[in-house]
């Protein structure tokens, strides 16, 4: 009976996940380069990724021009749940496209990951947050993108324990992504001499109120709370820091994964001093400045966040991979277009120049922002400070501690 | 002795504050759900989409009226108040006839459709709303630090929830209410117009979501979830009450309250689930819930 209801519901899913996607044409098929983003767009993610990665994506294709091949851009919402995940990407890459892109939350990263590697296709993430996707977990098929938690860790975890916060207490999302997170900053604190105070794990999803954690971490009396969350958790946390008077009191917050999308709806009257790593901010230089202004008409009312600018990126380097080798070759093996891609260095206005390691990692530095005072502020979204960059050489996992098969020891 | 099974005593009493301070939420909303099922027998799954309707009107009208919270407080009701008015005139009144569980697909359909529509509208991550100036701040209390608002938050349940009582209980337009979800032939007949009161009923239990969701605006996100998380666990409230028990749905809401305080330090894990255990243990043990009549 279990068995049978199992079947079931996959079918459905299925059914559901074919029913939302674009009939691709088989005539063309040959010449045409297809490229899908899998990410939020309906749920907790969706502005931090969502429609503003696809709006992305197809500005890179824009720019790309015609180098003698077509390029489609399909994009279907995972909903956060990694069987959903899963079947699209099978349907996807069964149905002749060529690239997965985006997969935001852990879990549906990890599982797409191993879904990519099984068909020898391309999946670039841009959206998860695990480090695991270049250690264990490595695949010839993927490429890690704009950050994940070793360099959260280490900025922002580093930084704090610098400026004296050497005792932690951690409020952690109870699943994969925050405990991955709390692991990895946990480690930073202790091998900077701090000593980590204890932690409490809430409910994920669901938890709204998070004041009955705040004041547990507040007894504990660290000098940081460590707030291993995203998206609407790490939002609802820092208000109600703030509502209760942490901030105020001497305990410092630190938001180990925040957008500036998140920063946006904490406003700066709230949100002000708290710091964050990102690898894009929109004001960090003339190129920067630039590829904001031409991707937000295509954006739903939010600047682009280091996921977004992240797709951007990452789209035109694949294309430029795909025109070096021919769409013939690309077609035959996704393992040879990573390759490709990793042998090809990276220039594009989001990131400047960069690299990408043989374990699948894209190199680029990690910027330590501070959050603005609401007087700071000059304009819309102009909110960050930027206090420290960590070169790319060591802002990530260094190659031969990650654990990935495809490094060479 | 400063500590009780090996919690230290601040902190406990702290907890329960704060578990109180949920449970005036929880009251609210079962509240305006008991009030709308005892008298249209219409499970209402919208109400959490009315609750985040609420605080996004407080938004709306700070943001693009420039009035703040304390009009906010008149307005907002109001306004989604009458939003319910015309969704019952429109669509939940065509099916009082029905088994309840027509009721039930329709205010989750409709309920889906609005958190769609401001999903699309206003993102996910939410807005920004700050707590009023009048209500900043915070009181130290020795065994914890307790923000203004979050007092005036239980006050205003508290207030909000006993006028309720009292205007169901104790007054003749609460007579006739009750009169009504009896017999509601029998009050027609002696002159009274049964269907607009069921309309305004529907509306009344509407804008206490709507004052809810503005009492919430300060504290939580402002965004189109926000009430998805809350209306689930506000359900398992009115089941254990007991379906349509205003009395009921008050006490269970600050109790369940203070029990899901409890939980998150002593397994807060669990802290989601403690109230669904609770809701299967008094289903088991008594099947009309807490304060419900067989």
């Amino acid at each position: 009976m279990e068995l049978r209801r199992r079947t079931l519901l996959s079918t459905a899913v299925s059914a559901a996940a074919a029913a939302s996607l674009p009939r691709l044409s088989r005539a063309q098929s040959a010449n045409t380069i297809r490229i899908g983003v899998l990410n939020d767009q309906s749920g907790t993610y969706k502005d931090n990724t969502g429609p503003s990665s696809v709006a992305c994506a197809q500005q890179a294709i824009a720019e790309f021009g015609n180098k003698g091949f077509n390029v489609e851009l399909i994009f279907a919402d995972h909903q956060n749940k990694p069987d959903v995940g899963v079947n699209i990407a099978r349907q996807w890459y069964d149905q002749g496209v060529d690239m997965i892109l985006d997969v935001p939350t852990s879990s549906v990263g990890l599982a797409v990951n191993n879904v990519a590697r099984e068909k020898n296709k391309v999946c670039i993430n841009v959206g998860s947050a695990t480090s695991d996707l270049t250690g264990a977990q490595c695949a010839p098929t993927m490429i890690h993108w704009a950050y994940d938690t070793y360099m959260l860790a280490k900025s922002t975890g580093g930084a704090m324990v610098k400026a004296g916060g050497d005792s932690w207490f951690f409020i952690t999302a109870d699943y994969a992504f925050g405990h991955a997170l709390e692991r990895d900053t946990g480690n930073f604190v202790k091998a900077a001499g701090g000593r980590v105070l204890g932690a409490v794990r809430t409910p994920f999803p669901g938890t709204t109120d998070f004041s009955s954690f705040l004041v547990q971490a507040q007894a504990a009396r660290p000098k940081v709370i460590g707030l291993a969350n995203a998206g609407s958790d790490t939002i609802n946390c820092v208000k109600q820091a703030a509502e209760f008077g942490i901030t105020r009191r001497g305990t410092k917050i630190a938001a180990l994964l925040m957008f500036i999308t998140d920063v946006h709806s904490i406003g700066l009257e709230t949100g002000q001093g708290l710091v964050c790593t990102e690898s894009f901010y929109w004001d960090l230089n003339d190129r920067t400045r630039a590829f904001t202004r031409r991707v937000l008409p295509k954006m739903p009312n939010l600047y682009p966040n280091m996921i977004h600018a992240g797709c951007y990126s990452a789209t035109l380097h694949y294309l430029k991979a795909i025109a070096d080798m021919g769409v013939a070759a690309s077609k035959a093996s996704g393992t040879e277009v990573v390759n490709r891609m990793k042998a090809m260095p990276t220039e594009d206005d989001a990131f400047g120049s960069g690299s990408i390691r043989p374990d699948g990692r894209k190199l680029c530095p990690a910027y330590l922002f501070e959050v603005k005072r609401p007087d700071e502020s000059r304009g819309p979204w102009d909110y960050y400070k930027l206090l420290q960059t960590t070169p790319p050489g060591e802002a990530f996992r260094p190659l031969n501690e990650g654990g990935c098969s495809l490094v060479r020891s | 002795m400063d500590e009780i099974f090996g919690i230290p005593a601040p902190l406990l009493f702290g907890q329960l504050l704060l578990g109180l301070i949920n449970g005036a939420f929880y009251a609210m909303l079962s509240l305006g759900l008991a009030v709308i099922f005892g008298l249209l027998n219409i499970i209402n799954f919208a109400h959490g989409a009315q609750f985040m309707m609420g605080a996004f009107a407080a938004w709306m009208l700070l943001e693009w009226a420039g009035l703040g919270y304390w009009w906010a407080l008149l307005l907002a009701p109001i306004i989604v108040g009458f939003t319910g008015v015309v969704m019952e005139r429109l669509m939940i009144s065509r099916l009082y006839k029905l088994d309840h569980l027509y009721g039930l697909l329709l205010t989750f359909g409709l309920a889906l459709i609005i958190e769609g529509i401001f999903r699309n509208e206003f993102g996910s991550s939410g807005m920004p709303y700050r707590i009023p100036p009048e209500l900043a701040g915070a009181w130290d209390l020795g065994f914890m630090f307790l923000p203004v608002y979050r007092g005036w938050v239980v006050i205003a349940a508290l207030i909000l929830c006993l006028a309720t009582w009292l205007l169901i209980e104790k007054t003749r337009l609460g007579a006739y209410l009750r009169a009504a979800t009896e017999n509601a032939a029998l009050v027609q007949a002696f002159g009274v117009n049964v269907p607009r009161m069921v309309t305004l009923t529907y509306g009344a239990g509407v804008a206490l979501a709507a004052i809810g969701g503005v009492l919430a605006a300060p504290i939580y996100s402002v965004n189109p979830q926000m009430g998805t998380n809350l209306i689930i666990v506000v359900f398992a409230v009115v089941v254990i009450g007991g379906m349509g028990s205003i009395l009921g749905s008050i006490v269970t809401g600050f109790g369940l309250g203070i029990v899901e305080g409890l939980t998150k330090v002593f397994w807060p894990e669990a802290s989601a689930t403690v109230i669904f255990v609770i809701m299967a243990i008094v289903l088991l043990a008594r099947p009309a819930g807490l304060f419900g009549r067989a």
